[in-house]
């Protein structure tokens, strides 16, 4: 703002001017409807917000709680649909909308600023639109100029007004960067009507929201009214962006839009789950940024919420159950892990099968030639059955416990079935069927295994001869109880 | 003062070019570096799809350029650019990283990781804001107005010029020499990857460069004009060349000829209206890339009018 860079600021010029001094900012800065505010402890500031003790701070939290609501609830139909940088584009265009309502009585009127950045933001949308259909250009970059093109012209405007004698009273320079305090009375009169609008709307069209969001083709063919339904949605995030707009500041409102959904996605994989989840944290980041900003005198809100939710994001992105980096690096890990106990133990199931389980135990020299190890990798395969009671050692042979054999069975019936399905019901040829059943022992679950049996008749020889190994109560020795044996989970023969 | 200034054609449209030339004279020469760099760098991202990579590029650099300032405590132009450089890069390994390792698409990865880094970058001017001399305002609408009143810039007795507009003359410099070098490399990779992968050009390499030629152009223009001008041009130029030419020679040239008209037209828009001349430049861009997509060739809404008349009247007949 050429305001903000007057008088002592021009002689510091450093690169290009981007420096300028920071004392004609800061009186502008704290020039909002808290500026009565003299106390800048930190810890009186923080009792002051926790005690809601006056009613900007009141008005502050409502706000930011309001808005947290409408931009996490409909920033989650735009995430899912991968529209996630039209939010952006839209909050860019509604800045001359904001200029023009603020023309229209020269002063902050809610009801104009929101008309003004409604009819500007839905200009906006719609030559995006526009664009991509009549011309060859692509939607990135029809965003690109609609967001650059419209924010251009926003700047134009505001610094007009700058000019004017009444032009910085206004606190027009708030919707830039937002500033939580600065939201008034009619302010929050004018939020609440539109949250409970949006609630409402989607409350009532959830289903038809959902369809229209996912399949439009099929909605067309339910005959729901798709076209309208998709620009009514358009309408009501661009009424969400021009209500986040005073606290959250034109810049950043999109993360608003999509950080708190893109968290809740990480959550759940349904909608209405991610909806409520995107509320929650949107409503949280609000209230945190509006927190943190309170600290200090010269803190602008937007970014501190915006970067509260980026941390909700990242906790998410990091341990957020199934969908978690690490939740899932450990249950690859432990995938890993059992994968390799798993063929160890079939490795010693191999070894006793191939000398018709005449003796109880292995030697690790045995072990590591069958596996292909070095004696050192086996050692170490072998402490990690013990550990889990799979196997016992004696010196260097390896025997296995009753349940490492009950698992060592299972593995290699689950290969040997699969073999035999691959061989008789895909009709592959019995030399191409090992390596998938390699692979595909270790996830075979029971139900799988049962339908297996069913489908092979209880069949209890592979494709290249080799028995098929009981599952149940081996004690010890396969061979042992072979008259009585059980052939699968279900029935015995 | 009224909110629209009196008009007189003498102050508008004589006095920038005769009698204010040397401060206007500026103004205009950097505006239309800038929109040429950026032009000539989004041509590609234009090409490649990534036209909004530009617009999350201009906006993380700015917690590089001011954790570099409060590192180095130099507004020297070396830690500048390489804390920028650094962001420009972070960013995308960001983008990369959430997009790659989660469900989030790219579309939201790139929302979320710009909007982190720029909204940390604006917590960090205002939380030290006694230190870093840095205007959160400034950041979106520049400095230009300043640069003709900035000491110029002396090179072995020669008086060159304000350092900004130097140093994007050396950058537009710098994107034609990499333009000239690597034509057909970047045509290739831009239009068909696949085929560009097959013989042999490393298609990743290429993105990279083309990512730190993009973070070099961003930083430099930001600096003295803001993020808004610099994420336009990185499009408006390169938009409105891809609606009147097919070929990249053709449209790169279109492009340095709209970077020309918006400056010239920006300037006298932003004298006009005695607004932010930044913002005028867009303007005055937006309306180029508008008077592109009614008149074209070929896109043209006039044209497609036309040959659809004629389609029917053949019909008809």
């Amino acid at each position: 703002m050429i305001p903000l860079t007057s008088s002592s600021a021009r002689q510091f010029l450093g690169i290009g001017g981007l420096f300028v001094g920071l004392n004609s900012l800061t009186t502008t800065l704290c020039a909002a409807r808290i500026g009565d505010i003299t106390e800048t402890v930190w810890q009186a500031q923080a009792l002051r917000f926790l005690t809601l003790a006056d009613p900007s701070v009141r008005f502050a939290v409502l706000g930011t709680v309001l808005l947290g609501i409408v931009c996490g609830l409909l920033g989650g139909f735009l995430v899912v649909r991968r529209m996630s940088l039209v939010g952006d584009a839209l909050s860019h265009a509604v800045l001359p909308g904001v200029a023009l309502g603020f023309l229209w009585n020269m002063e902050k009127d809610p009801v104009a600023i929101f008309i003004g950045a409604t009819v500007a933001g839905l200009l906006g949308t719609g030559l995006v639109h526009l664009i991509t259909r009549t011309t060859r250009l692509k939607e990135d970059a029809a965003l690109g100029m609609i967001l650059a093109g419209f924010f251009g012209a926003g700047l134009c405007l505001m610094s007009m007004f700058q000019r004017l004698p009444t032009g910085n009273k206004t606190g027009i320079d708030k919707f830039l960067f937002g500033q939580a305090s600065a939201i008034g009375a009619e302010d929050i009169r004018l939020m609440t009507v539109v949250t409970v609008l949006v609630l409402g709307l989607i409350c009532v069209g959830y289903k038809e929201f959902l369809l229209v969001s996912f399949d439009p083709g099929f909605s067309k063919v339910c005959a729901l009214p798709t076209r309208w339904l998709q620009h009514g949605l358009m309408l009501l995030l661009t009424f969400s962006v021009v209500i986040a707009l005073q606290a959250v500041g034109a810049v950043l409102v999109s993360a608003m839009l999509i950080t708190p959904a893109a968290t809740a996605y990480l959550l759940t994989d349904r909608m209405h789950r991610m909806l409520i989840y995107g509320t929650l944290i949107g409503m949280l980041s609000g209230v945190t940024g509006a927190f943190l900003s309170f600290l200090g005198t010269h803190l602008p809100t937007g970014p501190f919420m915006v970067l509260s939710a980026s941390g909700f994001f990242v906790v998410a992105f990091f341990f957020a159950p199934n969908r978690g980096v690490i939740p899932r690096w450990w249950m690859a890990r432990s995938q890993r892990i059992r994968i390799v106990r798993e063929n160890t133990l079939k490795a010693v199931y191999q070894i006793l099968e191939n000398e018709e389980f005449r003796r109880e135990s292995v030697s690790l020299r045995e072990l590591a030639e069958r596996r292909r190890l070095t004696f050192d990798e086996v050692f170490r395969e072998v402490r990690s059955l013990i550990s889990v009671n799979f196997a016992t050692a004696v010196d260097d042979s390896v025997a296995l416990t009753p349940s490492g054999w009950q698992r060592a069975a299972s593995i290699v019936r689950n290969h040997r079935l699969w073999e035999l399905y691959l061989t008789h019901a895909v009709q592959m040829a019995p030399d191409h069927v090992h390596d998938d059943a390699e692979k595909i022992e270790h996830v075979l679950g029971e139900d799988a295994v049962r339908q297996l049996e069913r489908r092979l008749e209880f069949a209890d020889r592979d494709p290249h001869g080799r028995p098929i190994p009981a599952v149940q109560a081996i004690h010890g020795h396969p061979n042992g109880s072979r008259e009585k044996r059980v052939t699968g989970y279900g029935k015995s023969s | 003062m009224s909110f629209i200034p009196h008009f007189s054609v003498h102050q508008v449209f004589i006095a920038p070019w005769t009698t204010d030339i040397s401060s206007y004279g500026w103004i205009m020469l950097m505006t239309f570096l800038v929109g040429a760099a950026c032009g000539l760098v989004g041509n590609y991202l234009i090409l490649r799809r990534m036209a909004l990579m530009g617009d999350a590029i201009s906006h993380s650099v700015l917690p590089g350029i001011v954790v570099a300032f409060l590192v180095t405590g130099s507004r020297g132009t070396v830690p500048m650019f390489a804390g920028a450089v650094a962001a420009a890069v972070l960013t995308t390994v960001l983008i990369e990283v959430i997009h790659r390792h989660s469900v989030i698409k790219q579309d939201a990865a790139i929302g979320i990781a710009f909007s982190s880094l720029f909204a940390l970058g604006v917590i960090l001017i205002a939380v030290f804001a006694d230190t870093v001399d840095l205007d959160q305002d400034c950041v979106l609408n520049g400095e230009l107005p300043l640069i003709a009143v900035s000491p110029p810039m002396t090179l072995a007795g020669m008086t060159l010029g304000p350092p900004a507009v130097v140093r994007m003359g050396c950058v537009l410099f710098f994107s034609c020499g990499l333009i000239l070098l690597f034509y057909k490399e970047l045509l290739l990779s831009s239009f068909d990857p696949a085929l560009a992968s097959a013989m042999g050009l490393r298609s990743g390499w290429i993105h990279q460069l083309l990512m730190i030629w993009l973070s070099i152009t961003v930083v430099s223009a930001f600096e003295a004009v803001g993020s808004i001008l610099v994420i336009a041009m990185l499009i408006l130029p390169g938009a409105t060349a891809a609606l009147i030419s097919d070929r990249l020679v053709v449209r790169l040239g279109w492009s340095l000829v709209h970077a020309a008209l918006s400056a010239v037209l920006g300037l006298h828009l932003s004298i006009g209206l005695d607004c932010s001349p930044s913002g005028a430049a867009v303007v005055a861009g937006s309306f180029l890339f508008g008077v592109a997509w009614v008149f074209g060739p070929q896109d043209g809404l006039v044209s497609r009018w036309w040959s659809r008349k004629e389609g029917r009247t053949e019909t008809l007949v």
